[in-house]
């Protein structure tokens, strides 16, 4: 247990109670080969929030999504999650502890139906070994069931019900991006991080994922990350949000706190050249 | 009874995930089993096993394996020849070794051998993928192929190199060597091709059917959601090679009796089996009976009708029948590029809203 101090939290204005620090990034740099895409970023994530991390293209944002998930291995720095120092990892492992996340170009399982697609987020709920399996006994059928009770939970919850069955390849973009939140929901994750949900959509998709985002965050505490260029949207959604520039941190705070830094505006808007 | 799930309501999701969820094909299922098992039996004669109905089975279980390797698990393999090859001797070996097992455990253990070599070959896996892993896996036809027909430990040192199978009885019937009836040879193999359609059913529908398909059809995806890639395609090698273990074990012992490894496992089994496995349809279950129907009965079927209904002479027959196959393959492709379980599916969805589309 690292020395996280003791932190109890404090309750939003909406009434909503944010925890403890969850996650912690501490001076992360990652490098490929010469060029530096991090440089020396710390944050933290506290449970049960809304963390957005925004920045303009090209700014480290996915890259650091991608530190988080455990695609990426920074060169320096530690991530430390639930209090301790996380050690290296593959993907599937940070999986396993926790943290599901959705992709900035949709990653879904084309060849599968939707109903498949989110009951494999559920992976490691299910414990069955091969030979289970394969007589498809015991375990195996028991769990199968039980999960897809779960499954079926988020399918009502995300208003997809009507296409359970459908194979993903069918679905229109709007939905796919709804099936994917779904995928990574069914995991149960203590850090759900989110790669552009928004992205390409119309107002009315962008509304309702708004709205799906919101209440997942709300019913099951879910902690959230998330990555959106809509200003619009991340100022309304997020709690605290991270501002990257050039693999830099240039603001961390409320929204009101980074709309109006300099450094922010200057990022985004540019200066005049005196 | 028209087809559709009309009326067929589903109060569990035990009822929901059942494999065949509309009672028309549950009732053809059952039909189906029961012509197989009952009636069969008591019309096969020597002719029809040797030249259809035995290599249809065998080959389906093949089919079976390399589909969920291919189809489900997206790794490409080369190397089936091989692996039946394994299962044949490996039981060849059991059989010699231990006269008393019955041929029924002799046949399962090849399986299980020729399982632990496919992880071995399949290893390579985890680096390369594609073009890359057939070509690697093609390695394993070669080397294994070699080490059949070179190290004489492996035919018990045999003056012609051949593998031959002793008899050996089920319940009191022999079922290999050359006392079988076509009845015990048909049985056994019906049995296992059951057997192992079940085995990959189960497989493909539970929680390890959909890692395998999470890899295949996005492999960085998959890892992100938590399946381990090592696990994943090593235990489809494992199932995979256990199937065509099976399928090459049988196809010694029951079908060919005696075998020269390359000669009835070359490259061209590889490929036969492969083409089954595209043309039957990659990822369906169904697509393996279809793949080896297809390529199995159709060209006996063919020159039934050209030789003995025609009454064309016997070699432009055969000429014609493979120009024939081909050509169909082709035909088949083009119409529906996803095989024939594809096509199948298309029709059962137009047959559940006949006779009114709209």
């Amino acid at each position: 247990m690292l020395d996280t101090q003791k932190d109890e939290g404090y309750t939003t204005a909406d009434g909503r109670k944010i925890g403890g620090v969850a996650m912690e990034m501490r001076n992360i740099t990652l490098r490929f080969g010469g060029v530096v895409a991090i440089k020396d970023i710390s944050f933290d994530i506290r449970w049960g929030e809304i963390r957005a991390i925004i920045g303009p293209n090209g700014a480290g944002k996915s890259s650091m999504l991608n530190v988080i998930s455990g695609s990426y291995h920074p060169q320096e720095g530690d991530v430390i999650y639930k209090g301790y120092k996380r050690p290296k990892m593959r993907p599937y492992q940070v999986a396993r502890m926790g943290i599901a996340r959705t992709f900035q170009n949709i990653a879904l399982f084309e060849g599968m139906s939707v109903l498949d697609n989110i009951m494999t987020g559920r992976l490691h709920h299910m414990k069955a070994n091969l030979f289970q399996q394969a007589m498809w006994w015991g375990k195996a059928e028991r769990e199968e069931t039980e999960n897809r009770a779960q499954v079926e939970k988020i399918i009502d919850f995300l208003e997809i019900q009507h296409i359970r069955k459908t194979p993903v390849s069918r679905l229109p973009y709007g939905l796919k991006k709804r099936v994917e939140l779904a995928r990574a929901l069914a995991a149960e994750p203590s850090i759900l991080l989110l790669d552009e949900p928004m992205a390409g959509m119309n107002v009315e998709e962008k509304e309702d994922m708004s709205r799906f985002i919101l209440d997942v965050n709300d019913e099951f505490g879910t902690t959230t990350v998330l990555i959106e260029h809509d200003m619009g949207v991340v100022m309304d959604l997020s709690d605290r949000v991270v501002v990257m520039d050039y693999g830099k941190k240039i603001g961390d705070g409320t929204p009101d706190e980074v709309r109006n830094n300099e450094e922010v505006i200057k990022a985004y808007l540019g200066v005049a050249h005196e | 009874m028209l087809y559709r799930e009309a009326g067929d309501f589903k109060t569990s999701y035990v009822a929901d995930n059942q494999t065949f969820p509309i009672r028309f094909d549950r009732i053809g299922y059952y039909v189906i089993l029961g012509v197989a098992f009952l009636v069969v039996p008591l019309f096969i004669t020597d002719y029809w096993a040797n030249s259809i109905v035995v290599p249809f089975l065998i080959y389906t279980i093949a089919a079976l394996g390399l589909n969920i390797l291919i189809g489900y698990c997206g790794q490409l393999s080369l190397g089936t020849g091989a692996f039946m090859a394994v299962g044949a001797y490996g039981s060849y070996k059991l059989m010699t070794a231990f006269p008393e097992l019955n041929i029924i455990f002799v046949i399962i253990l090849a399986g299980f051998i020729t399982a632990g070599v496919g992880v071995l070959f399949g290893l390579p896996s985890l680096r390369i993928k594609g073009f890359y892993l057939a070509v690697a896996t093609l390695a394993a036809q070669f080397f294994l192929i070699w080490l059949f027909t070179r190290q004489g430990w492996f035919y018990n040192y045999s003056p012609t190199g051949m593998i031959s199978a002793p008899t050996r009885e089920v319940f009191g019937y022999p079922v290999t060597g050359p006392r079988a009836s076509a009845v015990s040879m048909y049985m056994i193999c019906l049995c296992f091709l059951v057997a192992t359609a079940w085995l990959a059913r189960n497989l493909t529908r539970g929680s390890l059917g959909r890692q395998w398909m999470a890899i295949r059809d996005m492999d960085i995806a998959a890892e992100i959601i938590g399946v381990n890639p090592l696990m994943a395609k090593l235990t489809a090698f494992a199932v995979s090679s256990f199937f065509i273990g099976i399928s090459g074990a049988l196809l010694f012992t029951v079908y060919l009796g005696a075998a020269e490894a390359g000669e009835a496992f070359g490259i061209d089994k590889s490929f036969l089996v492969l083409f089954m496995v595209i043309i039957g349809g990659l990822g369906s279950i169904f697509g393996a009976f279809a793949g080896a129907a297809f390529l199995i009965v159709g060209p006996v079927m063919l020159k039934l009708l050209l030789v003995n209904t025609l009454g064309w002479p016997t070699d432009m027959a055969a000429h014609l029948e493979i120009m024939i196959i081909g050509a169909l393959i082709i035909v088949f492709l083009i119409a529906e590029p996803h095989g024939i379980a594809a096509l199948w599916r298309t029709i059962k969805e137009k047959l559940r809203l006949w006779p009114f589309p709209y």
